[in-house]
C-alpha cells in the first residue's frame, strides 16, 4: 500500500491524505449533499438516482423515522406524523410557532427552554431533532457513496438567519454526528458554485427564492474575495406560499371549504405545486382534484392566472431587494450579475421581474436547486485542507443587529447589522446595589427599538462579581461573533480582574447539557459505547493537531524557533503520539492540551509572521509605484 | 499605510483583504483549537481596524486620539450659525417630505445635500490634520461633531425612506 499510491485521474498525488468533506444544503422543501471528486463538485444521488432528498420525516411508534421520498409518500395519509418544512421552525419559540404554525398542520407542545415540540406517534420531537434526521440521511448517503467517514461538512443557512436559527442548525449537525466546519450563507455558496471568484470583479446580487425562505444578498467580488455587503430577506416567504395561493384558488374553484381535513389540504397543496411546476414550460395545464367524498373536480390553470395569483408574492420579494441595495450603498444599475437560486426562480414571472428590477439578465446555468449544495461542497473541500493553495476567502456580515436590553425595555445595539464577522464589542456594566455579586443580561437580535419587537436570543447570568459598593465594579462584557455568525459572551470584573462565570439560557435553543443528553439518548449512540466514540473523536483531533504541527514545523520551524523551543514542542508532540496509540481518551485529551500549551508561543509568532508578510508585500508594491 | 486623514480606499481595501487572507478562521478550519481561537481574535482585530479607517468619522476620531487629543473633551454644541441654519433647513425639508408630490425624489434631494455637506467637512478635516496644531485639533473635533450631526440626519432620511416603502407595500 505504501509503495503504490493510487490517485484518481487528473488528481496529483497529494502530500497528505484527501479528506472526505461534503457540502449540505439543508433546505425547507428539499435537502442535498454534494462533494468534490476529481476536482469537480456535484450533488450525490441516492440509490434510485434522485439528488433531491425531500426534507420530510415520518415518525411511527416503535420504529426508526423514515426520511425523504418514503416520508413524502405518506404525507397525505398520515399528515400529523409526517413533518415537512421544519426549517421554518428552527430556532423559533413557541410564540413564533403559533404564528407560523397556523399554516402547518402539526400538533405543537411547549418544550423546555421555550422551544416548541411536535407531537408524533413516536413521541415528542424538537425541530433540531427532525433536522438531525435529515442530516443523518444525507450523511449516510455521502458515506456510502464515498466509502468512508466524512471528516467535516459545511452546512448552508439563509443569510438572514439569526443567531438562534444558526445555533439550531449547528446543533442539528452535532446531533447527527457531523463535524460542522462552517455554516455558510446560501447566497455566498451560490456565488462560489458559479466560480465567480475566478476572475470576475464587481457587485453581484444573489436572488434566492426557495420553498420557505427568500434571501437577497449583495456581494462584492475582488480578486477572489467575496464580501457580503448587505443581506435582507423574509424568512417566511417562498414557493410554499405560492402553492398555498394556488391551492386557495383551486379550493374556490372546486368548492372546497377552508376547514377541510389535513389530508385534503395536503392533496390540494400537492396538486397546486405540480400545476405551478408544469406552468414553467407550458402556457396552461389541466388540474384534477379528488374531494374527500370521492368525487372529482377537473379544470384548467393558465400561466396568466398563476401569474396573477403569485404576483403579490413576487412583488413582496422586491422590497428586501431595495433594502439590501440601500444597505450596501449601491444602485440597482451598479449590479453587474444576478445569480438565481432556489426552485421558485424557475418561474417565468420571477425571472422577468428580477431581470426588470436589476436591469440585468439573471444567471440560471446551474440547476437552481443544486447550486447552493455545489458551492458548499467547494468550500468544504477547501476548509478540509484539500486545496491548500486556493486563494478563495469568504467574508461574511452579521445579518441582524445584536443588542442588549436596557432600562425600560429598550434595545441598545452593540453590534450593528452588516458588520463584517468575526467581530467583537466590549461593553462596561456596573452594579447598582452595594455588595451585588450577580447580574443578568438579556441579549436580543433585531432592528427595532423595543426589546419586545426584537428576537430574544439568550439571557446571561453573571456570577462571582466581587462584592463592592454600588457603581464601583467595572464589569467588561465581551460579545464575540465568530465566522459562523454565532455569539459567544465572556465577562470580567476589571478592577479586580475576576472572571465572572456566565450561565447562558438560550431563549429558544438547546443548552449544551440538553444536546449531550440527546446525543446519549439517540439510538445511534446508545448502540455504540460512548467511550469508544469519545476515543475516536480525540484520536481524530490528535491526528489533526499533529498534522498541522508537522506541516508548520516543516514550513518555518527552523526560522521561528530556537533549538530549545523546538525540542520542547517535539517532546510534547512525541508524548501525544504515544498517547494517541493508547485507548484512553482522557490521556489523549491531556496530551493535546500539552502540545497546544507548548506551541502557543510558536502559533502566535506564525500568525504575526503571516501578518508581516502580508504587510511587506504591500510595501514592495509601494516602492514600485 | 501613511498616517493621514486622506485615505486611498482602494489601497486600504486591498491591504485589508490580504491581511484577512492570511489570518481568517477559514484558513485554520483544520488547525488546533488554540490556533483557531487566535485566528478568530486576529481577524476580529483586523475587521475592527478596517471599520475605523474606512469611515471618515471614525478615522478622524482615531487620528485625534493618536494626536493626543482627549476624546472626552469633544464638544457637544456649536455656535456656528451657518451650520445651525443648514441643519434647520434640512430638518424642515425632511418634515415636508410626506406632503410632497414625489416623496422619494425629495428624499434623494436631501441625501445629495447632506452628502455635499459631508464632503465639505472632509476637506476641512484634511486641512486640520495636515497642520495638526492645537487650534487645528480643536477645529477638527468641531468638524467631526458636525459630521456626526449629518450622519444622524442621514439615518433619519433612510428610516423615513424605509417607512415610506413599507407603507407602499
Amino acid at each position: 500500500m505504501a509503495l503504490l499510491q493510487i490517485s484518481e485521474p487528473g488528481q496529483s498525488t497529494a502530500p497528505h491524505q484527501h479528506r472526505l468533506a461534503a457540502g449540505i444544503d439543508l433546505g425547507t422543501t428539499n435537502s442535498l449533499v454534494a462533494t468534490v471528486r476529481s476536482g469537480a463538485a456535484d450533488t450525490l444521488p441516492d440509490a434510485a438516482g434522485r439528488h433531491l432528498l425531500p426534507s420530510v420525516v415520518h415518525y411511527q411508534a416503535g420504529q426508526a423515522p423514515v426520511v425523504g421520498t418514503g416520508a413524502l409518500s405518506v404525507a397525505v395519509t398520515d399528515p400529523l406524523n409526517t413533518i415537512a418544512s421544519i426549517k421554518r421552525l428552527m430556532g423559533r419559540g413557541i410564540e413564533d410557532v403559533r404564528h407560523i404554525g397556523s399554516s402547518l398542520p402539526y400538533e405543537f407542545l411547549p418544550g423546555s427552554s421555550g422551544m416548541p415540540l411536535l407531537h408524533t406517534a413516536a413521541g415528542d420531537v424538537s425541530p433540531v431533532e427532525v433536522s438531525a434526521e435529515i442530516l443523518r440521511a444525507l450523511k449516510a448517503r455521502a458515506e456510502e457513496t464515498l466509502g468512508g467517514e466524512l471528516q467535516g461538512v459545511v452546512i448552508t443557512v439563509p443569510a438572514y438567519f439569526d443567531d438562534a436559527q444558526r445555533q439550531a442548525t449547528r446543533d442539528a449537525g452535532r446531533l447527527a454526528g457531523l463535524n460542522v466546519m462552517r455554516l455558510l450563507n446560501e447566497p455566498t455558496a451560490a456565488a462560489v458554485a458559479y466560480g465567480l471568484d475566478k476572475g470576475s470583479e464587481g457587485v453581484i446580487a444573489i436572488y434566492d427564492l426557495g420553498g420557505g425562505t427568500f434571501d437577497i444578498s449583495v456581494l462584492r467580488l475582488n480578486r477572489g474575495v467575496f464580501e457580503v455587503m448587505s443581506t435582507a430577506g423574509d424568512s417566511a416567504l417562498g414557493g410554499d406560499d405560492m402553492d398555498r395561493a394556488v391551492a386557495g384558488w383551486l379550493m374556490q374553484q372546486a368548492g372546497i371549504e377552508d376547514d377541510a381535513g389535513h389530508g385534503q389540504l395536503r392533496h390540494m397543496l400537492q396538486v397546486a405545486r405540480s400545476a405551478k411546476e408544469a406552468l414553467t414550460t407550458q402556457a396552461s395545464t389541466p388540474v384534477c382534484i379528488e374531494r374527500e367524498d370521492g368525487t372529482r373536480w377537473e379544470g384548467e390553470l393558465s400561466r396568466e392566472v398563476l401569474n396573477r395569483l403569485i404576483a403579490p408574492l413576487v412583488e413582496k420579494t422586491l422590497l428586501p431587494c431595495r433594502r439590501a441595495l440601500r444597505d450596501a450603498g449601491v444602485r440597482a444599475a451598479e449590479i453587474g450579475t444576478v445569480v438565481m437560486v432556489g426552485g421558485s426562480t424557475r418561474m417565468p414571472l420571477v425571472r422577468e421581474r428580477v431581470a426588470e428590477f436589476f436591469a440585468a439578465e439573471p444567471m440560471v446555468d446551474i440547476d437552481p436547486d443544486k447550486v447552493v449544495a455545489v458551492g458548499a461542497a467547494i468550500q468544504a473541500d477547501i476548509l478540509a485542507g484539500n486545496k491548500p493553495d486556493d486563494e478563495m476567502l469568504l467574508l461574511d456580515v452579521i445579518p441582524l443587529s445584536l443588542g442588549i436590553e436596557t432600562m425600560g425595555g429598550l434595545a441598545e445595539k452593540i453590534i450593528p447589522r452588516n458588520t463584517t464577522i468575526p467581530t467583537a464589542r466590549a461593553q462596561e456594566f456596573t452594579t447598582f446595589r452595594d455588595g451585588q455579586t450577580a447580574m443578568s443580561l438579556h441579549v436580543v437580535q433585531g432592528e427595532r427599538e423595543l426589546v419586545d419587537n426584537c428576537r430574544s436570543l439568550a439571557r446571561f447570568e453573571l456570577h462571582d462579581i466581587p462584592p463592592m459598593v454600588a457603581g464601583a465594579a467595572r464589569i467588561r462584557v465581551t460579545f464575540q461573533v465568530d465566522a459562523d455568525g454565532l455569539l459567544n459572551v465572556t465577562a470580567e470584573e476589571e478592577t479586580q480582574g475576576v472572571k465572572s462565570s456566565i450561565e447562558v439560557k438560550p431563549s429558544y435553543g438547546l443548552s449544551d447539557t440538553e444536546i449531550e443528553t440527546m446525543l446519549r439518548d439517540s439510538m445511534e449512540y446508545a448502540e455504540n459505547d460512548r467511550d469508544a466514540r469519545r476515543l475516536r473523536e480525540e484520536q481524530v483531533e490528535a491526528d489533526r493537531v499533529l498534522e498541522a504541527l508537522r506541516a508548520a514545523l516543516a514550513a518555518d520551524g527552523d526560522e521561528l524557533l530556537n533549538a530549545a523551543e523546538r525540542q520542547a514542542i517535539e517532546t510534547a508532540a512525541q508524548a501525544l503520539e504515544t498517547a494517541r496509540s493508547s485507548s484512553e481518551y482522557r490521556a489523549i485529551k491531556a496530551a493535546i492540551a500539552a502540545v497546544e500549551q507548548a506551541s502557543s508561543g510558536y502559533v502566535e509568532r506564525r500568525m504575526n509572521t503571516s501578518i508581516n508578510k502580508a504587510m511587506a508585500g504591500h510595501a514592495v508594491d509601494e516602492f514600485k509605484s | 499605510m501613511p498616517r493621514s486623514f486622506d485615505m486611498d480606499l482602494g489601497m486600504l481595501d486591498s491591504r485589508y483583504r490580504e491581511l484577512q487572507r492570511s489570518v481568517h478562521p477559514d484558513r485554520f478550519a483544520s488547525a488546533g483549537e488554540a490556533e483557531r481561537r487566535l485566528s478568530m481574535q486576529t481577524a476580529t482585530a483586523i475587521n475592527e481596524g478596517y471599520q475605523v479607517l474606512k469611515d471618515p468619522l471614525k478615522r478622524g476620531r482615531y487620528l485625534l486620539e493618536l494626536s493626543g487629543y482627549n476624546l472626552a473633551d469633544e464638544p457637544h454644541t456649536t455656535r456656528d450659525t451657518t451650520f445651525l441654519m443648514e441643519q434647520m433647513e434640512l430638518r424642515e425639508a425632511l418634515g415636508e417630505v410626506r406632503g410632497s408630490s414625489d416623496a422619494f425624489a425629495a428624499l434623494e434631494n436631501i441625501m445629495d445635500r447632506i452628502a455635499a455637506d459631508i464632503v465639505n467637512l472632509q476637506s476641512l478635516l484634511r486641512e486640520n490634520f495636515e497642520r495638526a496644531n492645537a487650534a487645528d485639533l480643536e477645529s477638527a473635533a468641531g468638524n467631526l461633531m458636525k459630521m456626526q450631526f449629518f450622519r444622524r440626519l442621514q439615518e433619519e432620511v433612510m428610516d423615513l425612506e424605509a417607512a415610506l416603502e413599507d407603507e407602499l407595500a
